[in-house]
């Protein structure tokens, strides 16, 4: 096992990737389930727009809408933005740094599979008597209410889901805490890899809620605790803390890598260092602490007091400074610079209008009086997507086109890129900026129909016609994809050519054990350090070659994932009686826990890549770089 | 010479606004046109906040276009290498300070309006004879409609609320179900309705809603609540205090019974012996009333039949008939089931339809 270019089977390559602890090929696996997820969601994005198109449209029944409207914002939220900006973590943060891997390859694998079984299970809900209906926020009162097993399937598949995101943050945490390369100080890490660590820190601190609010539902319907229900003396109002407690960190943990990408490429298509480096670092921190302390302003309009309400509206307009310390860097990096307007450049000039109308909007709910017009009305619907869209999925988009060279050595095709970029630019605004005028028209938020006689047919139809042009958006990007994989043009190392970071210093993509000798970092930016200095080698290094120590594959990560699939299935059935239940769950918990105790006793050393391995693997590194060296000219001239 | 064109200027930009606001929703719900003083301080927040916020916008517009106008590479050529800035001090103390400025700007109205709007220290206040200074309404939520009781009054209405104009009402919330959200847009600001604990709010009416197209504010349940949740709408009537007195003297007294035949037979209908509607519908807004569904005393002086449809008897009638098919999953039994496993005949509709347009205590 010398490299990772031979050329294997179909077989082969599924059972590669069913057993992968590489962080790269997990990045892909991230990639394509968030991808198939991100469709999901927005197939079910086009049907409340097709329903909300006019008044009294009957497209979607009453009980139907409220389904669709909870898995749209549950699988746009945990299964789509979240799954892809892991993506691009484990593409990018370890090579960033400098890393061989992530500090636990075998718990990344175990993260992925747990979050894909989660997506799955809740996916099931469509096809096993109904979705969830109370909401992608699942407020108890109305889910303890909700009949069939579509909040069961919210709350176990969001279980497992959880754990998996929860193991994804922990690892990044350690493998950028222990893990950098010698001279990559704190105040050397690549915007993207401090945004990676700091959502990190707040999956770590926001998902235990969650789990714990979660836990109690699941109590609550499967076993008839009363934690929540008020004729037994529980309090409904203790799910919304928890559930804010984890969900406006959650915001964070979405647009902070967003943010980070932006960093990236800004620098990157200006061709200059990040303005005010520092102070976007210590901005990125403070957005994080405050990301846990405003979790009420959600709760402006629950009851919860005057005092409370003034204290967090102005803890939450606090956010606002170190947002717009971020956005003034930003337009200063730019400025002065040689800006090359290539297709993640354009979403990323984009999104800084997109996104600071998102922002001020937010300042505009902190203001609790107001809020209580705001509240629970289009006005936020327009507000969360011009941050998440406007932010998280322009992001998303850009960092795709960005960083597909170095997950898959192709390139997007630039012309078919800008075509998807204006298509979903403009259906974006067109559907969401008349949004916050049907919310001061008075149109409350999930509703699945309205009256012919309030006023709102226009500007509903208007906002349906902006979301076709997403869609048409989307479909162009997946053209794109399908022909670029099927032409399968290989690019070089740096193939946007004013690469700055330690990824854009080797092959696209890299080796499986990523650097041949660990890279000596000599201030930010260290791959465009040694590039204005001339190095032809690309970079300096610290140590001499020598063997490399990688990790086995495991199938295990898989394995304990699917044990607690299937033992999500025998607690859920179990409420209902069905005799088999209870052995599907001690089964279902018997694989998992199994798995795990063969994975403590067996002893896998992992295996060793030979210097000499090494040597050949590079000199034919070397070649293929010529080639295409060399193709590129005799095509180009 | 002056002075004309100025004038017309004032006079175009208040027309452009007022053609702009009318173009923002209907009168009768929209935020944008308040009709209290509660939407009105509300209102007065979004213009600040809208100016404050537009006045950064503008700011990052104009660098933002600056800069990629002057710095893309067709204009600064291929080659060129950027100085690699580090960044100013200096710079990023401006764009510190000057948010923070703009934010105290929102904070102190913010706090101000928080603590007023939450007060309601007078609605315990009573005058010598021991007689409530303010009218107190207790609202109830429940799937899919609203109760509205008048404590000190002792009356009891669901789906129209009534209230006097040009004074401060004081509102209890709370929820017999799931949690709902109380919300009359033009007038004010939601309030959530819990089941666990009674909220209490204000709200002040400044327009008399015959005034009003359609001769009602427009209130809506604002938290999902369950398939129905977007029908959960009800209607607000103001009245001047004079009317408003009126009105509660005619609640309170004993309802006459109907003289029309077909209304008679639709009481018999209603009643015990028939279908027992009333076992769940109080007819008589001061009796004792199960609240299990609406009170429908006034149902006759309503505009809408539960809450959102046409008010006449053809609607009526489909909506006895088949509850389900237009406020899916509400809670009233079909009415087969109280009548035998029977469809209702089109003779029992028309009676009931009869009987019930005729509760009326308007007029």
């Amino acid at each position: 096992m010398s490299s990772n270019s031979q050329k294997k089977g179909f077989g082969a390559t599924i059972w590669d990737y069913l057993t992968t602890v590489d962080h790269k090929k997990i990045a892909i696996l991230y990639l394509i389930s968030g991808g198939f997820f991100f469709l999901v969601g927005g197939v079910e994005a086009m049907m409340i727009r097709i329903q909300l198109m006019k008044a009294g449209n009957d497209f979607l029944s009453a009980g139907t809408y409220n389904e669709v409207l909870t898995m749209h914002g549950t699988t746009m939220i945990f299964l789509a933005a979240m799954p892809i900006l892991l993506a691009f973590m484990n593409a990018v943060s370890p090579l960033q740094i400098g890393a061989r891997d992530v500090a636990f390859p075998f718990l990344n694998s175990l993260g992925f599979w747990l979050f894909f079984f989660g997506g799955i299970f809740l996916n099931l809900s469509w096809f096993l008597g109904g979705a969830p209906d109370a909401g992608w926020t699942n407020y108890a009162s109305l889910a303890l209410e909700s009949e069939g097993h579509g909040i069961d399937f919210y709350s176990l598949g969001l279980t497992i889901s959880g754990f998996g995101t929860l193991i994804a943050g922990i690892n990044f945490l350690v493998t950028i805490i222990n893990m950098r390369a010698p001279g990559m100080t704190y105040m050397r890490m690549p915007l993207f890899t401090w945004t990676t660590f700091v959502a990190s820190a707040l999956i770590l601190l926001a998902f235990p809620p969650l789990t714990v609010g979660i836990f109690f539902m699941v109590f609550d319907r499967l076993f008839g605790a009363n934690f929540f229900d008020v004729q037994m003396g529980g309090n409904t109002i203790i799910w919304e803390h928890f559930f804010w407690i984890f969900g406006h960190p959650e915001v964070y943990i979405l647009i902070l890598p967003a943010f980070g990408i932006f960093s990236e490429i800004f620098a990157i298509f200006s061709r200059k260092r990040l303005f005010g480096y520092t102070a976007l670092v210590f901005a990125t921190i403070l957005i994080g602490f405050y990301g846990f302390m405003v979790w009420a302003h959600h709760m402006f309009t629950v009851g919860l007091g005057p005092t409370a309400n003034a204290v967090f509206a102005l803890a939450t307009m606090i956010i606002a400074v170190p947002t717009g310390i971020k956005i003034f860097n930003w337009l200063l990096t730019i400025w002065g610079g040689n800006i090359s307007f290539t297709v993640p450049m354009i979403y990323a000039v984009a999104f800084i209008p997109s996104f600071v109308a998102g922002g001020v909007t937010g300042v505009m709910q902190a203001i609790a009086p107001l809020d209580y017009q705001l509240h629970d009305s289009y006005f936020i619907v327009a507000h969360f997507h011009y941050v998440i869209v406007g932010g998280v999925v322009l992001a998303i988009l850009a960092g795709t086109h960005l960083y597909w060279p170095k997950m898959f050595g192709t390139m997007l095709s630039e012309k078919l890129g800008k075509w998807t970029f204006w298509f979903f630019f403009i259906g974006f605004h067109l559907t969401f900026f008349i949004q916050h005028f049907l919310g001061l028209m008075g149109m409350p938020r999930r509703v699945y129909t309205f009256g012919a006689d309030q006023g709102w047919d226009l500007f509903n139809a208007i906002s349906s016609a902006g979301a076709l042009l997403m869609a048409i958006g989307v479909l162009i990007l997946l053209v794109n994809v399908v022909m670029t994989v099927m032409k399968g043009e290989r690019v070089g190392n740096d193939p946007w050519g004013d690469g700055r970071t330690l990824e854009w210093a080797i092959p696209s993509p890299p080796p499986f054990y990523n650097f041949a000798q660990t890279p000596l970092v000599r201030g930010l930016d260290p791959y465009w350090i040694e590039k204005m200095e001339g190095n032809k080698e690309g970079m300096v290094y610290a140590e001499p070659l020598g063997d490399i120590h990688m990790p086995n594959g495991s199938f295990i990560p898989f394995v304990i994932s699917l044990g607690m699939f299937i033992a999500a299935f025998g607690a859920m059935y179990h409420m209902d009686g069905h005799a088999w239940a209870l052995p599907v769950l001690i089964g279902g918990l018997a694989i998992t826990f199994g798995s795990m105790l063969v994975r403590s006793l067996k002893d896998d050393l992992g295996f060793h890549v030979t210097k000499e391995e090494l040597i050949a693997d590079n000199e034919r590194i070397q070649r293929e770089a010529r080639a295409l060296e060399g193709g590129k000219k005799g095509g180009l001239k | 010479m002056m002075k004309g064109p100025k004038k017309w200027r004032l006079f175009a930009l208040m027309t452009a606004l007022l053609v702009f606001l009318s173009g923002c929703g209907r009168e009768e719900i929209s935020t944008l046109i308040p009709a209290g003083k509660v939407a009105q301080d509300q209102f007065n927040l979004l213009i600040l906040s809208s100016i404050v916020m537009l006045f950064v916008i503008v700011v990052v517009t104009i660098i933002y276009v600056l800069a990629i106008v002057k710095f893309r590479r067709s204009k600064v050529g291929e080659d060129m290498i950027p100085e690699q800035v580090e960044g100013s001090a200096r710079l990023e103390f401006i764009w510190t300070a000057i948010p923070i400025v703009l934010l105290l700007i929102l904070a102190v109205p913010t706090v101000y309006s928080t603590f007023d709007l939450a007060d309601v220290t007078a609605m315990d206040a009573q005058d010598e004879d021991g007689v409530a200074e303010n009218l107190t309404v207790n609202v109830t939520g429940k799937l899919y409609w609203w109760e509205f009781e008048y404590p000190e009054q002792e009356i009891r209405t669901a789906q129209e609320l009534v209230v006097p104009t040009g004074e401060r009402v004081y509102f209890n919330l709370i929820a017999a179900d799931v949690k709902h959200s109380f919300w009359i847009p033009s007038v004010g600001g939601k309030l959530d309705v819990n089941p666990e604990n009674v909220n209490t709010f204000y709200l002040e009416f400044d327009k008399e809603s015959s005034e009003l197209e359609e001769g009602v504010y427009f209130g809506k349940c604002a938290e999902l609540c369950g398939p129905s949740h977007a029908l959960m709408d009800f209607k607000v009537k103001t009245l001047n205090r004079e009317d408003f007195d009126a009105w509660v003297a005619a609640m309170q007294e004993e309802q006459a019974a109907p003289t029309e035949t077909l209304a008679q037979e639709g009481e018999e209908l209603f009643g015990q012996d028939g279908l027992g509607c009333i076992a769940c519908h109080a007819v008589n807004s001061a009796g004792a009333a199960t609240g299990q569904g609406p009170n429908l005393t006034t149902f006759g002086d309503r505009t809408t039949i539960a809450g959102f449809m046409e008010h006449d008897e053809e609607t009526l009638k489909n909506w006895i008939a088949d509850p389900q098919q237009y406020k899916p999953g509400n809670l009233m039994p079909e009415a087969a089931s109280l009548n035998n496993g029977e469809e209702l005949s089109d003779q029992e509709l028309n009676a009931l339809a009869a009987y019930l347009m005729g509760l009326k205590v308007e007029e």
